[in-house]
C-alpha cells in the first residue's frame, strides 16, 4: 500500500480546529468591545489605541508583501505619504468631508498601486526593493514641488481646518478612533478572505518557488498584483489615520509622512511578530508601541535599538515571536492554513 | 553652452557615483545580495576621514592610508559575523539585516557627530578648473573623481580576469556548490568581496565627503543614487556600472538645468524609465536575480 493512500485514510483535511473557531469569534467580540473605547476610555488612552490601530495596519499590510508574496518592499512609505496628502487634498481643496476623503483617499493609493505593481513587480528580491524606494522617492519629491496652497509643496500642509470646520477636537477623537478601528477590522478581514481563497495557495507557492508555481498553472504576475495594490490601498488608509492623528505633514525629512522610518518601523513589526504569520503583524505592532512608549526616549537610541533588534530576529528568531510559538505547540488562532489531522491519533500538522 | 555644461558635469558627477556603485556591483555579482547599507559604509568612511583631519591634522587624500585597510578588515568582519548568517536563511533575509544595518548606523552617526553637515577639505585641487570657454569650467577634481573609478573599475576587471582570487570569485558567483566540489572555500571568497566592496565604500565616501557637505542621513540618498547606476548599466558587469552612473548623472544635471528642483526627480523619472523600456524589450522576462544553478 503506498504511503499516499494510507494519509489518505488516516488524515482529514482541517481548516478549522475548536481554538481557531474560539479565537476568531473572539477577535470579532475583541473589535466589538473595542467599539466601546470612547464612551468608557480618557484621550489618551483612544490616542494610544489610535497609534496602535494604525501600526497594526502597516505592520499588517508589509507583512502580506514579505511574508505571503516574498516582496520585501522599502517603498510602502511612498503609499502612505498618498494617502495622506490624497485625504488632504481632497478635504482642503475640495472641501469635501474629512472621512469622505480619508476613505476615497484609501481608494486612491489602490488605485496608484496597480501602474507602480507594473513596473516593480518585474524585479525581485533586492531589485524590488530598491525600485518601490525609488519610487516612493519620486512621489515625495513631487508632492513637494506641488505649488498649490493646500499642497503646501516642501514647507508641508495641515488637515487642521477641514476637520475643525465640521467637528469638535472631542468628535474627531472619537470618528478618528472608529475610523481607524474600522480600517483595521476590514483590512483584517479582506486579508483572511484572500489568504483562505485559492489566491492564499497560489501565494504560498509564490513565495516558495515562484518558477515552480508558474509551471503548474500559477498566475505569479497577477497573484503578487493583487497582493501589492491590497498593500498599497491599506498603507494609504494608514496614512490617512496618521494624517487625522497628527494633523500636520510634511512631505520631505526624516521625520515627514514620506519618510523612510515608516519602513523601519514595517520590517520591526513584522520580524519581531512573526513574517508570514497572520496573527505576527499584530503582536509586533503591540511590540513596537511597548517600545515607543517605555523605550528610550531620545529618537536616535529609539531607532538604534529598532535597528539592532529587527536583526537579532533576521538572524537568531527569523520566525518571530508567533512563528515560533506556533512552531512549538502547534497552534493556529486564525484559520489560514490547512492542517492535516490523523484521524486514529487525534493529533494534527499544521 | 550651458547644456554642453550640464551634460559634461553630469559625466563627472557620474564617475562618482561609479566610484561609490563599484562594491555595490560586486556584491551584487559574486553573491546576489543588495547590501542596503552600502552607502551608510561609504557616509563611516567620510566621518572618519573627518576624525583624521580633526584630530591628526592631515589631509583627507592621506587618512585613505590608515581607513582603506580598516575598511577591508571590517568589510570582512561583516560578512562573518552578519552577512553569511543571513545569507544561508534565503534571500530576503540580508536586505532586511542590511536595512537594519542602515538604520543603526544612521542614527549612531547622529549620536556621535550630531545632525549637523560635516565637511571635508579638498585640498588645493578644489578651487582649481581648467576653464574652456566662459561658459564651461571642469574642475579638476571632479576629474580626479572620474580618473578613480575607471581605474578602480579597470583594476577590479583585471583582477577578476587575470588573477587566483578573481577565478575563485568568478566560480563561486557562478555556483558556490560546484567551486566549492573543485576545492574553493566559498566563504572566504564571500568574505573577501566582501572586505573588498567596503573599502571601496570607504574610498567613495571620503570622496563624497570632500565633494560636498554631508549629514547622518545622506548615507541612504547617495545608496538610491548607487543602486541606480548599477541597474541603468545593467546589472552584473562592471563597466556597465560607469555608463549607468553617467547616464544617471547626465540626468540629474540636464534636469537641474531645467529646474534646479528636478535634479533627484529626472534621475529616478530616467532610472524607471530604462528599467520599462528594458521589461518591453525582452518581453517581460526581465529577471534581475538569475536563478542559480543548484
Amino acid at each position: 500500500m503506498s504511503v499516499a493512500s494510507v494519509a489518505a485514510r488516516d488524515a482529514r483535511i482541517q481548516r478549522w480546529t475548536p481554538l481557531s473557531v474560539a479565537f476568531t469569534g473572539g477577535l470579532a467580540g475583541i473589535v466589538a468591545v473595542l467599539a466601546f473605547a470612547p464612551v468608557v476610555l480618557g484621550e489618551n488612552s483612544q490616542n494610544n489605541l489610535i497609534q496602535l490601530y494604525f501600526l497594526i495596519i502597516m505592520a499588517m499590510m508589509w507583512n502580506a508583501l514579505a511574508g505571503y508574496g516574498g516582496l520585501v518592499s522599502v517603498g510602502q512609505q511612498g503609499f502612505i505619504g498618498i494617502g495622506a496628502y490624497a485625504a488632504v487634498f481632497l478635504s482642503v481643496q475640495h472641501s469635501l468631508n474629512p472621512y469622505l476623503s480619508m476613505l476615497l483617499a484609501t481608494f486612491v493609493g489602490a488605485a496608484l498601486a496597480i501602474p507602480v505593481a507594473a513596473v516593480v513587480l518585474w524585479f525581485k528580491h533586492g531589485a524590488f526593493a530598491i525600485a518601490t524606494w525609488v519610487v516612493a522617492e519620486a512621489f515625495a519629491i513631487v508632492v513637494s514641488l506641488d505649488p498649490n496652497p493646500a499642497i503646501g509643496g516642501g514647507t508641508g500642509t495641515s488637515a487642521l481646518l477641514p476637520f475643525n470646520l465640521r467637528y469638535t477636537p472631542t468628535q474627531r477623537l472619537h470618528y478618528t478612533y472608529w475610523a481607524a478601528l474600522g480600517a483595521v477590522a476590514v483590512l483584517l478581514l479582506l486579508l483572511f478572505v484572500l489568504l483562505r481563497s485559492r489566491l492564499g495557495g497560489s501565494l504560498q507557492a509564490i513565495r516558495d518557488d515562484e518558477e515552480a508555481a508558474a509551471s503548474v498553472g500559477v498566475r505569479v504576475l497577477l497573484g503578487k498584483g493583487i497582493l501589492f495594490v491590497v498593500a498599497g490601498a491599506g498603507s494609504a488608509a494608514a496614512g490617512t489615520i496618521i494624517l487625522a492623528w497628527q494633523l500636520s505633514i510634511l512631505p520631505l525629512g526624516p521625520d515627514s509622512i514620506f519618510g523612510i522610518d515608516w519602513t523601519a518601523k514595517m520590517i520591526f513589526m513584522v520580524l519581531v511578530g512573526g513574517l508570514g504569520t497572520f496573527e505576527g503583524p499584530i503582536i509586533g505592532a503591540v511590540a513596537l508601541y511597548v517600545l515607543q512608549t517605555y523605550g528610550p526616549n531620545g529618537g536616535v537610541w529609539y531607532f538604534v535599538l529598532l535597528g539592532g533588534i529587527a536583526i537579532g530576529f533576521a538572524l537568531f528568531l527569523p520566525r518571530g515571536i508567533w512563528g515560533t510559538i506556533q512552531e512549538r505547540f502547534n497552534v493556529q488562532l486564525l484559520p489560514v492554513g490547512y492542517r492535516l489531522r490523523n484521524v486514529t491519533t487525534g493529533r494534527g500538522t499544521a | 553652452m550651458t547644456w554642453v555644461s550640464a551634460i559634461v558635469h553630469g559625466i563627472l558627477l557620474g564617475g562618482f557615483y561609479a566610484l561609490l556603485a563599484t562594491g555595490l556591483a560586486l556584491m551584487f555579482g559574486v553573491m546576489r545580495i543588495i547590501n542596503l547599507a552600502h552607502g551608510s559604509l561609504a557616509l563611516i568612511g567620510a566621518y572618519m576621514a573627518f576624525l583624521f583631519v580633526e584630530h591628526a591634522h592631515i589631509s583627507p587624500y592621506l587618512a585613505l592610508a590608515p581607513i582603506l585597510p580598516v575598511a577591508l578588515v571590517a568589510g570582512y568582519a561583516l560578512q562573518r559575523t552578519m552577512l553569511e548568517r543571513s545569507l544561508r536563511a534565503g534571500q530576503l533575509v540580508p536586505l532586511l539585516t542590511t536595512f537594519g544595518l542602515l538604520i543603526v548606523i544612521a542614527n549612531l552617526l547622529q549620536y556621535f557627530f550630531s545632525p549637523d553637515v560635516h565637511s571635508l577639505d579638498e585640498g588645493r585641487i578644489g578651487a582649481a578648473a581648467w576653464n574652456v570657454s566662459s561658459a564651461l569650467a571642469i574642475p579638476w577634481f571632479d576629474v580626479l573623481t572620474l580618473g578613480i573609478a575607471v581605474f578602480l573599475l579597470g583594476g577590479l576587471q583585471l583582477v577578476l580576469q587575470h588573477t587566483q582570487l578573481g577565478r575563485e570569485l568568478r566560480a563561486t558567483a557562478e555556483d558556490p556548490d560546484t567551486a566549492e566540489l573543485v576545492g574553493v572555500n566559498a566563504r572566504a571568497v564571500y568574505a573577501r568581496a566582501t572586505a573588498i566592496a567596503v573599502a571601496t565604500a570607504a574610498l567613495a565616501g571620503v570622496f563624497y565627503g570632500m565633494r560636498t557637505s554631508f549629514d547622518p542621513n545622506a548615507g541612504a540618498a547617495e545608496l538610491l543614487y548607487a543602486f541606480e547606476a548599477v541597474v541603468i548599466g545593467g546589472i552584473g558587469s562592471l563597466w556597465g556600472t560607469l555608463w549607468g552612473g553617467i547616464v544617471l548623472g547626465v540626468a540629474q544635471l540636464v534636469g537641474a538645468q531645467i529646474n534646479t528642483e528636478y535634479f533627484a526627480l529626472s534621475g529616478h523619472v530616467v532610472f524607471l524609465a530604462v528599467l520599462v523600456v528594458r521589461v518591453a524589450i525582452q518581453g517581460g522576462r526581465l529577471t534581475l536575480v538569475p536563478r542559480r544553478a543548484t
